[in-house]
Formats: structure tokens, sequence, C-alpha cells
């Protein structure tokens, strides 16, 4: 069982993360996964969220509690949820837009500037698959070929290749992030 | 009612990873509804957009109408017309509803309404959760009358009992309720849609006879009268008042009676057939929790943490909310300490659970209020109350 | 004089006997109201017209005048106050096949029902709306209606209407309707005419016919019988042609401005949505099952069938004018 929060601000795709994750596990990746995103006034400007919860067998309880996992894209959305992290659980932040406290060893954290990884492909849109790469690599709780299967359908077609040039950016990056510093795994995530 | 396969051209078979209302479009199209009349509001407006998306390519027509009062109009319109129809709303439209569903209910005529629940009064918390239209439904069309109501707990239940709304809805023509909630239609999972030959749809029953001696109604009190069309040649009537077996206003007390106690005793009688209940470990228990919709996912935690704790404790899950399982109910309170009520309301179903109970066990509500679902431990704490 | 006997011979010998539902004479309109004058009218029309009778719909609200749905023998919905435009636009869309004809009074198609009437109006629904306008609530004993000019009484301004009233011609054509109309009850060949050419019409008509109810707003404002009342069109109500339909508001028995206000083609709603859907989804667009050409094979049948009853009905007119029978060339 997992619980994996994906939040930032408004416009950088943290709802489609998680329905592009959902997919990939529901559909191509034999799992179950449950997402919900918060609607409603919270939902306006400020910090925007959305979760999964990824399990083996029916998932009955819909929500998290304490996520294992958590993606944080603006500095808004870092000092809410942060302390909602599991100790131990992984934190991925956006490495330019986020300044974390001191690393104090709670959890492990692993920056990564997606954002201008994203522009150097063109445009800062693709930044969240950026963050989905990364994600797949670090944590590997959604492989990277059903991540790739899942974006028909929630990219426009136009951009397919280059979402998934985005993904394997973050991919190779996450990859690079885990040699410097290997992922405590555990029950944490 | 026999049951055929489904119209290829509305089911989208596969594995697709959906919210509620999405699900519920492709239940209604599954199903074969070609006809819906809405009108946006949040957290409905999906269904209605997706079926205006799919629509097209399935043959059916979509229309956004003025408001919400005209969109059930519009369905009794479509559906003798000869269409299964449906339409979608919220807290704020069903209550515009209410008048014509009386309509529909007195002209027996099937349509499938969800209602994607969201927290009131009035205007209230729009994109919210809530289950507080529960009585609403059953009692808020004036004059006495009977409905059915199916409440599901997921995306996957969402399309599953949208087929079911319309096969019951044509087999006892009446109104049937989808009652969703914000939570449940916004909320994404995988969704399975069998192929067109796996899915059993009830078609209309439709009179074969000499057109002279249609009869758009029978007041048995068990079974409904064949339907017809428009364009047919039976040159039907309806009417919202008090009628006769030709559909001819017939104004008087007998009469009414006579109607009535049909609209009542045709839902009730084969209230056993209608009825569907999911129950886990509710034999031996000490305390059961009934519960339904979202608020049944929130409980299965409860439950797990009340087992752990040593509590004996059963689930039931109400799927059917109208007709109330009140044999089932009193069945059970004969044999429990206590029955728990978790909902997002300040009390309405408990009351049906009270009163099938008649004091045989305790009766514990858990109320909440509409916006957010229950802190499982909130339920916990209940139920080692009541097992007490 | 017995009355069952009577009604036994209406029933028997009743030249409307095709078209009413003679099972449920008598009705229950008043002596002198104008309603009954509208049904005749309309039932002409449908027999003139040589329509099928099968593929006509007739749904009304509720009001003295909704109770028509139930006397006509057509496929019939009688259906709550305001509603039955709604209805008909779903029975419409539904089944396309249909002609549907809703009629119903003032207070039910433009208090209570309004929003629905813009709307059909402005959408160009293909449906026809018969309205009874006699100025009141006539079933619930004549209360004010959005149509009651000013200072005229009713149950509900005892002192005199201070409210300004609709005027449904200007109203209906400022919402998009593309057939207007308006008749008095005294002109029962024009409502029949105008009823046929309605039927005829692909879009929203719209027919109002200014009738008494001479139990409640006759009485009430002292203006006499039903006879009184078609007096009063008589001497006030004419017909122009070419009229602004800004200028057709009724004062208080003041002039009634009569006449074919607007009458134009405009695709309807079910032939914006089909050439929308057509245009994006090609072949595979199939409203309930009918392909492209079986659509386009079903549209021309029908504007050559318009066609035909256009003609038809230009003739007869020649006709009757040729032999003088008395009808009035700028009433038709
Ligand atoms: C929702 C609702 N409100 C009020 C009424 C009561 N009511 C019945 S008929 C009517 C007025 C009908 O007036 P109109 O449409 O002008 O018809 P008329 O009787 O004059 O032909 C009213 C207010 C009702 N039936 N339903
Ligand atoms: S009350 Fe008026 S409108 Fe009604 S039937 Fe009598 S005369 Fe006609
Ligand atoms: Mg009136």
């Amino acid at each position: 069982m997992h619980e994996v929060r994906f939040s930032g601000f408004g416009g950088q795709g943290i709802v489609r993360c998680a329905l592009i994750t959902g997919k990939a596990l529901s559909m191509y990746d034999d799992k179950f996964a449950t997402m919900t995103q918060s609607f409603g006034p919270e939902a306006r400007g400020g910090a925007c969220s959305s979760q999964l919860v990824v399990s083996e067998s029916r998932i009955l309880y819909p929500y998290v509690t304490l996520p294992g996992v958590l993606i944080a894209l603006s500095q808004d959305s870092y000092t809410t949820y942060e302390p909602k992290l599991k100790d131990g659980g992984v934190l991925i932040y956006e490495a330019d837009l986020v300044t974390p406290k001191e690393d104090d060893g709670r959890v492990q954290m692993y920056p990564a500037p997606v954002t201008r990884f994203a522009e150097e492909l063109g445009n800062r849109l693709f930044a969240n698959l950026v963050t989905l790469g990364c994600f797949s690599a670090i944590t590997k709780i959604v492989t990277p070929e059903a991540m790739k299967k899942a974006l028909p359908g929630l990219v426009p077609d136009r951009f397919l290749e280059v979402n998934k040039k985005a993904f394997d950016k973050g991919y190779a990056y996450g990859l690079e992030s885990l040699e410097k510093k290997p992922l405590v795994t555990g029950d944490a995530q | 009612m026999r049951k055929t396969a489904a119209d290829p051209k509305g089911v989208l078979e596969g594995s697709h990873f959906l919210d509620g209302d999405h699900a519920i479009a492709e239940g209604a199209l599954a199903a074969g509804c070609r006809f819906f009349a809405g009108y946006p509001i949040t957290p409905s407006t999906e269904t209605a957009e997706r079926f205006a998306e799919r629509c097209p390519a399935a043959g059916g027509m979509f229309i956004q109408m003025e408001d919400e009062i005209a969109s059930i109009a519009a369905l009794v319109g479509g559906a003798w017309g000869g269409q299964k129809v449906m339409t979608v709303t919220s807290g704020p439209g069903l209550s515009l509803m209410m008048e014509n569903l009386g309509l529909a209910v007195m002209t027996e005529t099937p349509m499938v309404i969800a209602d994607v629940q969201r927290a009131g009064p009035s205007t209230g918390l729009p994109t919210l959760p809530a289950q507080q239209d529960m009585m609403q439904i059953r009692w808020g069309s004036h004059g006495d009358y009977r409905i059915i109501a199916l409440c599901p707990d997921s995306p996957q239940e969402c399309f599953d009992l949208t087929v079911e709304a319309f096969n019951l809805s044509e087999t006892y023509r009446v109104p049937v309720f989808i009652m969703a909630d914000e939570t449940v239609g916004h909320m994404h999972e995988k969704v399975v849609i069998p192929p067109a030959g796996e899915i059993g749809v009830v078609e209309r029953n439709w009179y074969e006879g000499p057109k002279a001696d249609y009869r758009p109604y029978q007041f048995t009190g068990k079974d409904v009268a064949p339907m017809v069309k428009a364009g047919d040649g039976y040159r039907f009537h309806i009417t919202g008042l008090t009628h006769d077996e030709r559909g001819y206003p017939h104004l008087t007390v007998d009469q009414n009676e006579k109607v009535v106690t049909h609209l009542i005793e045709k839902i009730d009688s084969n209230a056993d057939k209608i009825i569907q209940l999911d129950e886990s470990e509710v034999d031996g228990a000490d305390v059961v929790v009934v519960s339904y919709g979202i608020t049944s996912r929130i409980v299965s935690r409860a439950v797990q943490l009340a087992r752990e704790a040593g509590i004996k404790t059963g689930s039931m899950r109400l799927i059917t909310i109208w007709p109330f399982a009140e044999k089932r109910i009193e069945e059970l309170a004969g044999k429990v300490k206590a029955i728990v009520v978790p909902e997002i309301n300040y009390g309405q179903m408990v009351r049906e659970v009270e009163r099938s109970a008649a004091g045989r066990c305790k009766v514990v509500s858990v109320p909440h209020c509409g916006g957010a679902v229950h802190d499982p431990e909130v339920i916990l704490d209940a139920i080692k109350e009541a097992s007490k | 004089m017995s009355i069952e006997v009577n009604i036994d011979k209406f029933r028997a010998e009743s030249p409307m006997t095709d078209f009413l539902r003679m099972e449920r004479m008598p009705h229950i309109w008043c002596p002198g109201c104008g309603i009954g004058t509208v049904v005749n009218s309309f039932a002409e029309a449908v027999k003139k017209s040589g329509m099928d009778m099968d593929k006509l719909a007739v749904i009304s609200g509720i009001g003295c005048t909704g109770r028509v749905a139930g006397y006509v023998n057509f496929d019939s919905i009688h259906t709550t106050h305001g509603r039955a435009i709604p209805v008909a636009t779903g029975l419409k869309l539904a089944n396309p096949e249909m002609k549907v004809v809703v009629v119903s009074g003032d207070g039910d198609l433009t208090g209570i029902g309004g929003n629905h009437f813009i709307h059909a109006a402005r959408r160009n629904m293909d449906i026809m709306v018969i309205c009874v306008n006699n100025f009141t609530y006539g079933m619930t004993g004549g209360q004010v209606t959005p149509t009651t000019p000013q200072t005229a009484n009713a149950s509900t301004t005892p002192y005199g209407n201070y409210e300004y009233p609709f005027s449904l011609p200007f109203l209906a054509d400022a919402c998009g309707a593309t057939y207007v109309a308006r008749w008095t009850s005294l002109h029962a060949r024009n409502i029949t005419k105008s009823i046929r050419e309605a039927l005829n019409h692909k879009g929203f008509s719209f027919i109002e016919v200014i009738a008494p109810c001479t139990t409640l707003y006759q009485r009430r404002n002292r203006l006499g019988d039903g006879l009184d009342a078609l007096e009063y069109y008589k001497e006030e109500a004419g017909v122009e042609k070419d009229v602004d339909t800004r200028e057709v508001g009724i004062d208080f028995q003041g002039d009634i401005v009569m006449g074919r206000f607007v009458n134009q083609e405009k695709p309807t709603y079910e032939e914006a949505v089909n050439e929308r859907y057509a245009n994006v989804l090609g072949d595979d667009y199939q409203l309930y099952g009918m392909s492209k050409p079986e659509r386009e094979e079903k549209a021309k049948r029908e504007a050559e069938e318009r066609a035909k009853v256009q003609a038809l009905m230009e003739d007869e007119e020649a006709q009757m004018m040729a032999e003088d029978m008395g009808v009035d060339e700028e009433g038709l």
C-alpha cells in the first residue's frame, strides 16, 4: 500500500500527474489505484493537491492519511504538506521553486529542477511529466512503461512525443539522484 | 422482465480510469439511454459534459435546458417520445426537480435521475460531498409516492448501478435515483465496462395488442402496464391529475386511492426483488454498522480497526436506499446489541433504521455535517461505545 | 330538454368525432368561453391539412386552456403548470417524426412558464405554441396575469391592474420565434388558416388568440357576456400588414392589432444539432440510428411536402376569394 500526494500551484498539472499515474497503475501495472483531488475553495490559487492510494488489492478507504511520498512543486505546497509526510517518507521537490528547511533527516529529500528541464524542452508545461519521470525512477511505485502507455488521452496528441521525452528526462535524472542518494526502503512509503 | 444484450453503439468496452460522474454517463449510454436533458451544476456537470460528447456517436440527443424544471419535464416528453431518458443534478437543481418528479411518478414515466450530492442547505458548499438529499428524494415532491434509489460507493458502481437504475425504471415505470456524492462523483478509479453482450438491459415493455384496447395504466399494485410511444397511433393520454386506466382525469377519492396505492404497492410488494445489500461478517456480530455511498468506504476502515480491537463488528452497506431494507434491519436488530449509522447529514437514514429496529436493539446515529467525510476514529469510538 | 340526449346526438353526429375524445364530452368550459373556438379551429386546420393524425401530439399545461390536451384525440400530455413547452421539447427531440403542438393559457405559458417560452423560441424549437390569452388566470378564479392590461380588474388587483403587461407577439418575435400571429376568437377562419400555416412551418411558431373568459374577466370588468366580447373584437380588432411587433400592445378594451407578424425560415434546433454533429462526425453520426442519406432523404421529402401544402393553401385562398365567400382579403 502506498499513499502519494502531488502538490503545487494551479496550472502546474498537479491533477494530471495523479490521473496519469493512477491510470498507469490501474490499467497497465495491474494495481489498484484511487485518485482524489481537492476541489473547492482550497483548490483556487494557493496550494493545490491530488492524492493517490495504491494497493495490491481493492482499496476500501479512498483517502491518503499519512502519505509516504510527497511531490511538492511550489513553496506553498511544500509548507502545507511537508509536515504531513510520514517519517522516512520520500519528498521530491522543485529545486528552483522550493527552499526547504534544513535537511534534518526526517524525510528523504530529492530536489529536481523540473521546470528548468521542461523549459529546455520548449515549454514549462512539460514540468509535470519531468516530475513523473523522477517520481517513477525514485519510488519505483509505477513502471515507466505503464506511465508512457497511460499518456494518450491525457496529454494532447500533438504533444505526446515531447511529453514522453520530458518523462525520460525526469526518469534519467531520478536514476542519477538515486545513485547519489540511494533510497532507504521499508514501509516508509 | 426479460433482459437483452446492450446496444454496442453505447458501450465503451474495456478498462478505463474514470471518475464517478463520467462512469454514470457511460452507464446510461450502455443501458440504452439516448436522450439527456440537463442543466449544469457542480459536482454533477461532468456527467452532462460526457454525455454531450459521447451521444452523437451513440446516436442520441443531448440538450442543455434552461433550468432543472425544464430538464426533468423534457424527460417526461422524451420518455413518451420513445426514448430511455436521464438527467443529472445536485441539491439546488434537485429542489427544482421536485415538481415534475411528481409528474413522472404520477404518469408512471421511466427515467433515471443522478443526484451527485453536495452540502446544503441552499447553495451551501458546492464542491464538497454530503448525503443530505436522502429524504428529499423520498418525500420532496408533494403527495404520497414511492421511488427507487441506488447508492454507488465507487466509479465502477456508478457505471453498474446506472445500468441497473435504467433496468429498474423500465421494470416498474418509476423514476430511479442514483444517489452519488461529490467524492464518488469526482474520485477516479478503474472502471471495467464489459462487452455489450454481457450487459443485461431491460428494454421497454412495448404494448402489442389492438390499438383501441390500449390502456396506459393498470392499477394492480404489482405490475405496470406496457407502454407505447408517440406517433404509433395509440392516441394515448396521460395527465398529472388522478386518472383512470385510459389516462383520463377521474377526480374522485376512490380513484385517487386506487392510483396511489398502486404507486406505492408496485414498489413495496416487489421490495425483496429490488433491494440489494452488501453485508460483511454480520452473522454473530455484536455491532453492525449500516452505511451507504462514500461513507461505507470510511466505515470499512473503522470496522477493520474495531475488529482488530476485538469487537465483533459487522457491516451492512445499503446499495438500495429506497425501498428501504426494513425487513432485513428488523431481523438484524433482533440479533445484535447495536446498529451504528454514520452518514454525512444530521441523521436521515438512521430514522428508517430506528423505525425498522423498533426498539429491538440500540440504534446509534453518527452524524456529520456536509462538506467532509467522517474521521474513521469517530466511527470507531461509536462502535466501541455501542458494543458496551 | 335532457342534456344526455343532446350529448349522445353530438357524439354520434359531430363533425369533430375524429378529433375529439367523444367519450370525454361534455367538456368543462363555461358557455361563451373562447377556448372552444380555438379547439374547433385547430380540428378544422388538422382536418384540412390532411396530415397523418397519428403524427401529431398535443401538450398542455394547467388551466382552463390546459384541459385541451385531454379532449383532443391525439397523443397528448397534460403536464404541470407552465411545463408544457419543455415536455413538448423532450417529446419532439426524442421523436423528431412528430408534429408537436402546445395549447395553453396566458398565465401558464408566459407567467410560470415564461422561461421555457423564451428559450424554446430562442432555439427555434420545431413546435407550435397556441396561447389562449384571456388576460386572466381562469382556472383559479380570475387573478392578474402577465398579459392583463393596465386598469383591468382582477381578483388579485381588485383596484385595477397597475403592472405593465407583456405584448406576446413582441415577446415571441424578440426571442426568435419564426412564425408569429395573433387573432381573436371571433376570427375562427383566420385562426384555422394560421394553424394550418404553422403546422406546415418548420421552427417555433406562436399563435396568440385573444379570447373571452366570460365567467371571470368579462364579468369582473362588467364587460358583458361572450357576445359582448365578440362585439368588442368586431369593433376594435383589425388586421395590419408589415406591422412592427413593438407596436401591437393591447390596452384595456383598446385596439387589437391582428395579423401574421412574422414568417421566416431559419434552421431549427434539431437541424442545427444535426448539422453540427454531421460536420464533426461525418457519416458516423446517426441520430437514433438514422444515417446521413436517410436524414437527407427525409429532409427533402418534408420540404417537398411543405411546398405542396403551401401551394394547396394558396389555391384554396384564391378560390375562396373568387367565390367571394366573405373572406376578408387582408385577414388572410
Ligand atoms: C405550480 C402551480 N402553481 C399554481 C397552480 C394553480 N393554477 C392552476 S391553473 C392556474 C392559472 C392558469 O391560467 P392560464 O394559464 O391563463 O389558463 P386559463 O385558465 O386562463 O385558461 C394556476 C395559477 C398550479 N396548478 N400549479
Ligand atoms: S373560467 Fe373563463 S377561461 Fe375558464 S372555462 Fe370559464 S370562461 Fe373559459
Ligand atoms: Mg388565461
